[in-house]
């Protein structure tokens, strides 16, 4: 028992735990399984790019500009689908959203890697750069009107359910396809050479470099995995409103940042869980659910936010102190 | 001592070569007095912030909240303002209740500075992490409090500070150079601003020489505080308005004027002239950027790539300057 309240997941989940009976105590509507299911859908998108923001701080960087990457592969499968949608199915849509964001990340690697810039300083660099351009060549215009294929895998549930009203739900094929996605990462972060690669690169650079980790390699496939899941974001954003807008993700960066993080994952690097992401992401995810449930209105729903950060942060920053000034003391016994 | 002077000297250069390229450019638009006093107002704002960012970037920190902490303030400055006082109002009573207000606004940028100080100072949280709490619990404040909406029509007094002139230079630009001189004495004239850049270069080496780290942090973040909310003085005398949202993009712009001027984002480098010569250098080619009316995205995205490359340079010349010294 007491090593389970030595994991920082512990604490989120009782959070968690806390925060969902709150709510149900007031709007029993919260604690469905319709409002479940609701919110896992709608949540996929930020789930997806915690994946990546996740890979990111155990590797001991930072990346901000995710969004911007997103908002271009959007944009470009985007035009794709009304140009030539016939000739398209989901999986080259994937595909094509993918690639671009893995060249767009691994621009962010090749940066910090050879110039050794900070990423907080290359993120917010390329995050306008990519941006910027982006505004001007598509002139802020919002696109819509995808084929009918496309917007079929909105509906698209795993079981379906019934309820008093006659409306059906379930379980979403956005939804297992974002836990397809985290159950790679486990498995990555878990059971391979280079997930354990991240976590040394994250622990100590310098170390992680003379012990013969090739930072390079390690830098590419931090960012372009990044990359790839702004990418695949991006479509699920387009599946999940059917339009795809130049200034709907961008933004967005600071809530993904807050889940990861209050999952766990220190911007020192090396620390972080795929299910400490999962965990954060439900935090932010029934804590707006909640508020909207609980009729708090919207604006207060950043203060909320931003209390609980600094609430987490600061309480694992401390325990952290603690946990070292402790074995000073034994060192020196 | 050396790389500094030669540091300002390739500054000084870009300044002129950039003169002579907008010059040639925009041709007689561009050298009109009128011009000149337009920018003068605009760059203050900019100024003040920068130097908030680059106080926490000489101690290897960041400070995001900067922009958060500016409305936050000019909002409370607003309220004060539009509460208290109707718009019509003159005379000394008027002028007691701006000092006040300018006064609790400067108080609530103090109190988000200390936050930001003891989070990074004694709880030892990394600056991003800490400053990224703050900016969105600050900025969430600021929505709640207006609800989104502006909060507008000050007193003539007020309005004036943000738009007049002064023996012939505008207000906005004495306030920006008073703060220029003050951070500029506290860098290099007191054992604070000593302190500062040994933290720097080397926290440890900083620390086992006796120094109290945590107290030096909490007053960076304190200085870092006070200059985002004297930008928030100007910044809502000149709109005559105050709003959750204002000035989001100068983020970056902060963080490449600070680099810009020799700030080393490694912390331990960098010198106030520095900073106010690259401000000069920035405003110049975005008002000529602005009278070529070239689209405001492509020049956030031109200044993101400036960004870049400024680091890279900077990066190319330490490595030139190690190889030559292990030769």
């Amino acid at each position: 028992m007491k090593k389970l309240f030595s994991y920082h997941e512990m604490y989120v989940f009782l959070a968690i735990v806390i925060v969902a009976l709150a709510i149900t105590a007031i709007n029993p509507s919260f604690f469905t399984l319709e409002n479940l299911f609701d919110m896992l859908k709608s949540y996929s998108l930020i789930g997806t790019f915690a994946i990546g923001v996740l890979f990111v701080l155990i590797s001991g960087g930072i990346d901000i500009s995710f969004t911007a990457i997103a908002t271009i592969t959007g944009y470009i499968t985007a035009v794709l689908l009304l140009q030539r949608g016939d000739q398209l199915n989901i999986y080259i849509i994937f595909l094509i959203a993918g690639v671009i964001g893995i060249l767009l990340g691994a621009f962010n690697a090749l940066i910090i890697y050879f110039f050794r810039i900070p990423s907080i300083i290359t993120t917010i660099a390329t995050l306008n750069i990519y941006y910027g351009i982006l505004t001007v060549l598509s002139q802020g215009k919002w696109l819509y009107g995808f084929p009918e294929w496309f917007g079929k895998y909105t509906q698209m549930y795993v079981f379906t359910i019934t309820n008093a009203n006659g409306i059906s739900y379930g379980l979403s094929v956005i939804t297992v396809f974002w836990f397809a996605l985290l159950l790679l990462a486990w498995f990555i972060l878990r059971f391979t050479v280079l997930g354990r690669s991240i976590y040394a690169m994250g622990g100590n650079i310098a170390s992680a470099s003379r012990a013969g980790f090739n930072l390079l390699k390690l830098h590419l496939f931090v960012y372009s995995f990044m990359g790839l899941m702004a990418g695949f974001a991006s479509v699920i954003q387009a599946l999940l409103v059917q339009t795809v807008a130049p200034n709907s993700l961008v933004g967005k960066e600071l809530d993904v940042l807050a889940a990861v993080v209050l999952g766990g994952a220190s911007l020192t690097g090396g620390t972080g869980s795929v299910l400490g992401a999962v965990l954060g992401v439900t935090l932010i995810a029934i804590l707006g659910n909640g508020l909207t449930l609980m009729h708090v209105p919207s604006y207060w729903y950043k203060v909320v936010i931003g209390i609980v950060i600094l609430i987490s942060v600061g309480s694992s920053a401390y325990r952290r102190k603690i946990s070292t000034r402790r074995r000073v003391i034994i060192e020196v016994e | 001592m050396e790389r500094k002077y030669s540091d300002s000297l390739v500054l000084l250069l870009t300044l002129a070569g950039v003169i002579g390229l907008m010059w040639l450019l925009n041709g007689s638009d561009f050298m009109n007095l009128g011009y000149f006093q337009s920018m003068a107002f605009q760059l203050p704002e900019l100024g003040m912030l920068s130097m908030a960012m680059m106080i926490t970037m000489l101690t290897a920190g960041i400070n995001l909240s900067i922009i958060a902490s500016a409305n936050l303030s000019g909002i409370v400055m607003a309220l004060i303002l539009t509460e208290t006082i109707p718009p019509e109002a003159t005379g000394p009573g008027g002028i007691g209740l701006i000092i006040i207000a300018i006064l609790a606004g400067l108080l609530v940028s103090a109190l988000i500075g200390l936050l930001n100080g003891f989070l990074v100072a004694h709880l030892e949280i990394s600056p991003i992490l800490a400053t990224l709490g703050t900016m969105i619990l600050v900025s969430g404040l600021a929505l709640a409090i207006t609800k989104g909406y502006v909060i507008s029509g000050f007193p003539p007094a007020m309005k004036a500070i943000g738009n007049s002139s002064l023996l012939g230079l505008p207000v906005p630009l004495l306030i920006f150079a008073g703060g220029v001189v003050i951070l500029s004495v506290i860098l290099q004239h007191t054992p604070l601003g000593n302190r500062i850049y040994f933290l720097g270069s080397n926290p440890q080496a900083c620390f086992y020489s006796g120094v109290n780290n945590p107290q030096i942090l909490m007053r960076t973040y304190l200085i870092s505080g006070l200059y985002s909310g004297a930008a928030a003085i100007i910044m809502i005398s000149r709109f005559n308005s105050a709003k959750a949202d204002y000035g989001e993009s100068y983020l970056l712009l902060t963080v490449l004027v600070s680099v810009l001027g020799g700030v080393s984002a490694a912390g331990g480098f960098g010198r106030v002239s520095g900073l106010v010569l690259a401000l000069v250098i920035l405003q110049i080619i975005s008002s000529g950027l602005n009278l070529m009316g070239v689209n405001t995205f492509l020049t956030l995205a031109l200044w993101g790539m400036v960004l870049i490359l400024v680091m890279v340079i900077q990066y190319l010349i330490e490595r030139f300057q190690e190889k030559r010294r292990t030769i």
